[in-house]
């Protein structure tokens, strides 16, 4: 809360006294101070969350780790900025943040009036419920009545008054800012569901203190694309951070992973030679602002898309998360790469 | 430098320079300060508007007739997301107002009983107030407000098994629910009779006084006037049939549905700010019946006047002008104190303004409002706290 304020403030004061540079280039600001600033959740296993020892991992953690990678070749050159739902936005329109890699939908307004680019989907999501086991609710369509705990400053809110108006149902919203008072209440019993983007709820059920009894219902209200956003006016940037998501997926296009992407480069497929850099006199990498390796560099550090999807929020985590939409668009999902030429 | 040296002597003996005149040297520094002011202000203005234009955000105040999209769980006025960000804002105004004077009012009682209990001749009453005050005022507020919420969420039942009080009052983790009266056929006579028993009231009290002041005689003002504004709605209320009726909370699927409902949001936040206000108002009526001195009490005990009427006629009314100033400065820290409220999910101000913030991006018109409305109300609040002084103020004869 006061932190919100402050963000607001603050960035209300950059745009007051500060000169605001939306066109500097931030791949020149980001190697002079030597590491990429990203703005990620604070605390959403499996998207991104600091362990013991405040180590960040998960999904949106290993885009930082992948962009820092591209830039630097090194994938420990990353300072995360932890950001409710409601700090993000100032954070990154401030320049607090370089890029923000935080469950953060794609929607028009954000593009346009709060001044953001997006282009790649890293993840396809949708808002989902969850309720107790106890209630018996078989869909949302039930739900007519029930107390719904919700996020503030998430697309989250809006789709909810949206699908209880379209839908004539009565709700009672308990709004918090912050993720983990929103935990709290719904595990304490003050709302029936709680609300938010599917993907976010599996990880959040674990958080529970008795995961078992919470169901997520089979209806999805929304489409949520959530992609890293950065400032408008910087195209090398927004270019660089589209790139690092393509690079992923088409690494696992490929089959390119972080244990065989140095055997790779010597493969005859003059596809994968121009995506690794390897190809004689290739600019592809240089043109990018970046060296030719930067593809290596990304897929070194993290692995590839379906590598780095695994890992935090599919089948080798607790979330077990299924490809779904996110499976790749020659498998039946979404997650498709313009070539690298 | 002849000009003006006749009268100049007068105010500055050191020379007749006119650098030295500590007029016209006031008057330069006063308008090279408002030139540097407004020198600085256009800049800002003018570099927020560059600055925005190049970051490509959405500027100006027209977003407050655009669609909310969005639900608030506690509104004193009809709201729904198809309201405008205006009237969400509206919505977060009242909220705060409301918390701010049940608060204020709440706070001033408490204090006024733990600062006079502090003085009390029982021990136990003393120590207690004593307990009370170094507890609440070394606890910072937002703890005062965790501690309420999580203890409303905890220690109360979920809303399936809520707790039934009588009279169809029901408390459970979702709040207090309670019959909402709606009135019936012939109801308004009643809402007459109020109005008329405290017009009644007021004349009396008035005519009381004057009658105290030509014949020293004193009236039983307060019996009357309760027994008028208690008495001449509830006989009225009877003799027109009774006619209310209430709409009772009745258990449904999820929450009991009907009925009014105080959530705990509302409920922990107005507790802890009444109670964390009230250890400070403690200390400044204890400071200000101290501050009183001792010949007042004897002399007026020398007078003969009864020990009950020497503390609420002699005591309390040169007590309060010690009080007054620094309550106003209690008063005003609650209503700040009151955008603590984010926290706990109460849709006050600054909570509804954020998530405004945060839906258009426009974080410069909202924090701007922000200002304005709490400068404002510390402004009221100072304002109405100085006549109340003023009228308090010794009157010299
Ligand atoms: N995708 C939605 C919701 C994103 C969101 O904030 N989700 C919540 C709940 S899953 C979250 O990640 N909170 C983490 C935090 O506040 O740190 C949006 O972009 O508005």
């Amino acid at each position: 809360m006061a932190r919100t304020i402050l963000t607001a403030l603050v960035s209300a004061a950059v745009m007051g006294v500060g000169s605001y540079a939306a066109s500097a280039a931030t791949l020149d600001d980001v190697k002079a101070k030597g590491f990429v600033q990203c703005g990620v959740n604070t605390g959403l296993a499996g998207f991104a969350a600091p362990n013991a020892s405040g180590d960040w991992s998960g999904f949106d953690v290993d885009y930082c780790k992948a962009i820092a990678a591209a830039v630097f070749g090194d994938a420990t050159k990353v300072k995360y900025t932890p950001l409710s739902a409601k700090e993000r936005f100032p954070a990154l329109q401030s320049g607090e943040v370089d890029v923000l890699a935080r469950n953060t939908t794609w929607s028009i307004n954000r593009d346009t009036a709060l001044g953001f680019n997006f282009r790649p989907v890293n993840y396809y999501d949708g808002q989902g419920f969850m309720v107790r086991k106890e209630l018996d609710v078989k869909s949302a369509l039930e739900l007519s009545g029930a107390a719904v705990c919700v996020q503030t400053g998430t697309t989250t809110e809006l789709n909810l008054a949206d699908y209880f108006k379209a839908n004539n149902l009565q709700y009672n919203p308990v709004v918090f800012e912050k993720l983990e008072e929103v935990n709290a209440a719904y595990d304490a019993g003050r709302c029936d569901v709680y609300t938010t983007d599917q993907s976010g709820l599996y990880s959040l059920r674990l958080t529970l203190s008795k995961p078992d009894d919470h169901i997520v219902l089979p209806e999805i209200i929304s489409k949520e694309p959530l992609a890293p956003a950065v400032r408008q006016g910087d195209d090398q940037w927004f270019d660089i951070v589209s790139w690092v998501h393509y690079a992923l997926v088409q690494a696992e296009e490929f089959g390119v992973t972080q244990a065989n992407v140095e055997e790779m480069k010597k493969s005859a497929n003059p596809d994968v030679q121009r995506f690794l850099g390897v190809e004689a006199d290739s600019k592809i990498g240089t043109d990018l602002g970046l060296t030719n390796e930067w593809a290596v560099n990304i897929v070194k550090a993290v692995g590839n898309y379906g590598e780095v999807f695994d890992r935090n929020i599919g089948a080798g985590s607790p979330l077990k998360i299924e490809r779904g939409l996110n499976a790749l668009w020659n498998k039946g999902g979404l997650q498709y790469a313009p070539p690298v030429r | 430098m002849a000009i003006g040296v006749t009268n100049v002597p007068e105010r500055s003996k050191s020379s007749g320079s006119i650098i030295n005149d500590p007029q016209v040297r006031g008057i330069f520094y006063q308008a090279i300060t408002i030139i540097i002011l407004a020198a600085l202000i256009y800049w800002i203005v003018d570099n927020t508007v560059d600055n925005l234009r190049r970051a490509n955000i959405a500027s100006g105040y027209d977003f407050l007739r655009s669609r909310a999209g969005f639900d608030v769980g506690q509104s004193l006025i009809s709201f729904t997301s198809d309201s405008t960000y205006g009237r969400a804002l509206l919505v977060g105004f009242i909220n705060t107002l409301l918390v701010a004077i049940t608060g204020i009012i709440t706070a001033t009682i408490i204090g006024f009983l733990v600062g006079i209990g502090r003085l009390s001749h029982n021990w136990i009453i003393a120590k207690l107030s004593l307990a009370y005050v170094e507890v609440f005022r070394n606890i910072p507020p937002l703890l005062v407000i965790f501690f309420w919420y999580s203890g409303v969420l905890s220690i109360l039942p979920q809303a399936r098994d809520a707790l039934a009080l009588p009279f169809d009052i029901f408390l459970s983790n979702r709040g207090v629910a309670f019959p909402r009266p709606v009135a019936g056929e012939g109801a308004e006579y009643t809402l007459l009779a109020f109005i008329i028993a405290i017009a009644a009231s007021v004349f009396f009290t008035r005519y009381a006084r004057q009658r105290q002041l030509a014949t020293g005689e004193r009236l039983p003002v307060l019996w009357t006037v309760l027994g008028l504004i208690i008495g001449l709605p509830l006989i009225t209320f009877l003799v027109t049939g009774a006619p209310i009726g209430f709409d009772v909370p009745v258990a449904g699927k999820f929450n009991l549905t009907g009925g009014s409902v105080v959530g705990p949001e509302f409920m922990s936040l107005f507790l802890a700010l009444s109670f964390y206000t009230a250890a400070f108002i403690a200390e400044i009526v204890r400071a200000g019946i101290r501050g009183v001195s001792k010949g007042q009490t004897e002399a007026a005990h020398a007078l003969g006047i009864r020990p009950s009427l020497t503390t609420r006629l002699v005591v309390v009314p040169q007590a309060m002008r010690i009080i007054i100033p620094p309550l106003t400065s209690q008063y005003l820290n609650l209503t700040k104190n009151s955008s603590l409220a984010v926290a706990i999910g109460y849709a006050d101000l600054v909570a509804v303004g954020g998530t405004i913030l945060n839906q258009t991006g426009q974080s410069i018109e909202v924090v701007s409002i922000w200002l304005i409305v709490y400068l404002s109300l510390s402004l009221a609040t100072s304002l109405f706290m100085n006549w109340y002084n003023a009228r308090m103020a010794l009157v010299e004869r």
